[in-house]
């Protein structure tokens, strides 16, 4: 079982495109459009500041409410339990 | 468990080093939206630098810089920095999280510039948060 499973993984990695291939499918798309006009359309010269923070700040949002909630969790069941105990 | 009271080394060495530390997460902030880092990176490095200050000086003197009470409503602070940055942003007529509207000069830039401070403020309080659940749960 593992055998197989492992040479249907290296079976698929053999497809998997050069890493930096120009022609690879996440390099045709939007990442473009971020290199060309990214400091034209943001104003700030870190391209990735401007990919996270700009053109996808609503998963930021999502990445920092996951932050928050895990906080909240702690605080919830090691401080919050104390009361009913 | 930290001790109650640590070696003269350790405590000389957690004074030199806090300042520098923090004033470090502040940079990596700020510098968040032109040069390698943000708020993530920022608020970790400025946590650790409370987390140094518990291991040398005990809890008792980090919560009475930074009580528990004010690190939990930081931790909401943050978010809710973010929420409202995007939607003064909807309320100016665009999308939201659009920060082309606001009515700053280079407003793309001061709009993340507040999304990253928002992030390192949220990011620093939640692991004092946790730090300090973890350390006091009997």
């Amino acid at each position: 079982m593992t055998s197989v499973t492992g040479f249907l993984l290296i079976l698929g990695s053999l497809d998997v495109p050069d890493t930096g291939d120009p022609s690879s499918p996440p390099s045709l798309h939007v990442s473009p459009r971020y290199i060309e006009r990214g400091f034209a359309e943001t104003d700030v010269p870190n391209m990735v500041t401007a990919v996270l923070a700009d053109y996808r700040s609503f998963d930021t949002l999502g990445e920092v409410t996951v932050v928050f909630a895990a906080a909240m969790s702690v605080l919830l069941i090691l401080r919050g339990g104390r009361r009913r105990a | 468990m930290i001790a109650e009271q640590q070696s003269i080394i350790v405590k000389t060495l957690c004074r030199l080093l806090v300042p520098f530390i923090q004033m470090f997460g502040l940079y990596v902030i700020m510098h968040g939206h032109s040069s390698p880092g943000g708020g993530f990176q920022g608020g970790v490095i400025l946590a650790s630098s409370f987390i140094l200050l518990a291991i040398g000086f005990g809890l008792e003197t980090v919560k009475q810089r930074f009580s528990i009470a004010a690190v939990t409503v930081f931790t909401s602070t943050g978010v809710l920095l973010y929420a409202v940055t995007g939607i003064v942003c909807l309320l100016l007529g665009a999308n939201y999280l659009d920060y082309g509207i606001l009515p700053v000069a280079n407003p793309r830039s001061i709009g993340m510039l507040v999304i990253e401070v928002s992030v390192g403020i949220t990011v620093m309080a939640a692991f004092v948060s946790i730090f300090h659940d973890l350390i006091t749960f009997e």
